[in-house]
């Protein structure tokens, strides 16, 4: 393999990574634009979405089937969590949510661990076939899948905030919530969609990633951190950025391992969180708006 | 229509309102008058559910909506416009007259775009600018979109905090105009206003607010004659009382 098909093969891994990043982003910039929480249990919604797919698919169910039902699960999951949990916390300062929902993290992690054990379990990948070649560069079909997902979650999001009265309502909520309420919008409504939402597409993340990660009941700490990562590098307000955070992250883990050193991987993405927030505090795609990252 | 009784509320330990006791009938325009921090936008705000009374109650059309939230309060017909306008600056002049209408959209969303229509007749200042974001629009247009947001709601009792702070005289005249249009169509409305004599031109009661009480109330005509509202708000020395030395 020459060095452009190397640094191709490394780009496509990146891509594939940092769609992953992307999705995780998508949800934590959607959840604390209306809520106002920056949910650190997102990770563990994509691990629960993942094992639960897997033991649905161990059971005999049907791919398509384990699907919709285990991201139905996940969405009620989070929904249920916001009510029990957010909800009477909603007053409190933005530190002690942020608090609240690593508490959350990490009970949901042993809860996972309790229910899957340990043992990895897999899921079967969406489509047979080998992996694509471009320019002697493999990508595999179920990287393709998940960068559909990506741009999926993209124009599904941005048609709904645009384009839809609900979305409207929805981004009016962040934009000024007290003139919100004075046009009759709930804000608890919308915080209980943001966090069923997030649990959704957290869910639906963990179970495209499972045929090439597998799903551990701990997958979802990491990836829980790298995304929101991705999301102060593109821009807590900011759906373009958190998918463009998502992606520089990807790539740059992926030729920092691939060209340097795989212990890199990780220093690497945190080395760059320190570079943005240094260089551009606000985020990359973001507004100034004066809240902080 | 509305009967407030012994209101009592509180920000931290201030006393903002105390036992506060009223009644607006239906299709009045009442007046509320007086110096900052004497509980007028706090009124307004708490018959809007923004504020949570510790005491009293209060009645709309025989039924308590003492301390109901403000989503509940706008369902029952009560629309507060209020001083800080609170648009939506990054969604557009129209999007902003239709989420005006959000409590009701669903069962009326084939006829809102025709009444985001009349409103903008209303305020013609606003024509022209429907895909603008609320943001961009200079003062005054944003209080005629205040205003026409809150009209979307289709309120039976609107509540207007201030309408006239920091506009320009014509603008204040044409927001002036609009409030008479609106007094035509029937509409209740408490209007707390700074410029008092417009204020007393515009409506058909008034009632003096001091330190979270009603200290006076009585036909606007009558209000503006009133000496002691004349001292006190309307800029105006007795003739028998020297002018005060600087």
């Amino acid at each position: 393999m020459d060095l452009t098909e190397q640094l191709l093969q490394l780009l496509f891994s990146g891509l594939t990574l940092g769609g992953i990043y992307s999705l995780i982003a998508l949800a934590l910039v959607t959840t604390f634009n209306i809520t106002g929480v920056l949910n650190m249990a997102q990770g563990e919604f994509l691990a629960l979405g993942a094992l639960l797919a897997a033991s649905l698919c161990a059971a005999g169910a049907p791919l398509p089937v384990a699907f919709v039902i285990s991201v139905a699960a996940i969405a009620l999951l989070g929904g249920l969590l916001e009510r029990s949990v957010i909800h009477p916390a909603r007053h409190a300062p933005g530190l002690i949510l942020i608090i609240i929902t690593i508490g959350l993290s990490i009970s949901l992690r042993g809860l996972a661990l309790l229910v899957w054990g340990t043992e990895p379990a897999s899921l079967p990948a969406f489509s047979g076939g080998g992996p694509l070649f471009v320019k002697g560069a493999a990508i595999s079909p179920q990287s393709l899948w998940i960068l559909s997902l990506v741009a999926v979650a993209v124009v599904g999001l941005s048609a709904f905030f645009e384009l839809t009265y609900i979305g409207k309502a929805v981004r009016a909520c962040v934009i000024n919530r007290t003139g919100a309420r004075l046009v009759g919008i709930n804000p608890a409504a919308m915080s209980f969609l943001a966090f069923a939402g997030s649990g959704a597409l957290g869910a639906a993340a963990g179970i495209f990633i499972a045929p090439i990660t597998l799903a551990t009941y701990d997958m979802g700490f990491l990836l829980g951190v790298k995304g929101c990562v991705a999301a102060i590098i593109g821009g807590m307000n900011s759906v373009g950025g958190a998918v463009l955070g998502g992606l520089i992250l990807g790539v740059l883990e992926a030729y920092g391992a691939g060209l340097v050193s795989s212990g890199l991987k990780d220093a690497l993405s945190l080395m760059v969180l320190l570079a943005v927030l240094l260089w551009r505090p606000e985020g990359l795609l973001s507004a100034v708006t004066g809240r902080k990252v | 229509m509305l009967e407030i009784k012994g209101l009592e509320v509180n920000h931290g330990w201030v006393r903002a309102l105390q036992d506060l006791s009223l009644q607006i009938h239906k299709g009045e325009m009442v007046a509320v008058i007086g110096a900052n921090g004497a509980g007028k936008s706090t009124l307004l705000g708490t018959l809007a559910g923004l504020y949570k009374p510790a005491g009293g109650n209060i009645l709309l059309n025989g039924r308590s909506v003492t301390g109901r939230p403000t989503e509940y309060m706008v369902r029952q017909g009560i629309s507060l416009v209020p001083e800080r306008r609170e648009i939506f600056n990054s969604l557009t002049v129209l999007d902003n007259l239709l989420l005006g209408a959000y409590h009701r959209y669903r069962s009326v969303k084939q006829t809102v775009m025709e009444e985001a229509k009349k409103i903008l007749e209303l305020f013609p200042a606003l024509r022209g600018r429907e895909d603008d974001p609320a943001g961009a629009l200079s003062g005054g247009l944003q209080q005629m979109l205040a205003i026409g947001r809150g009209l979307m709601a289709r309120p039976s009792l609107l509540l207007l905090d201030e309408p006239s702070s920091g506009l320009a005289p014509l603008v204040v005249r044409e927001i002036m105009s609009a409030l008479s249009d609106l007094k035509k169509t029937g509409m209740t409305v408490i209007l707390v206003e700074q410029n008092t004599a417009a204020a007393l031109k515009a409506t058909d009661r008034a009632l003096v607010m001091e330190r979270g009480r009603i200290v006076l109330s009585g036909g606007s005509g009558e209000m503006i004659r009133n000496a002691r509202v004349q001292q006190a708000y309307l800029g105006r020395v007795r003739a028998a009382q020297p002018a005060v030395a600087l």
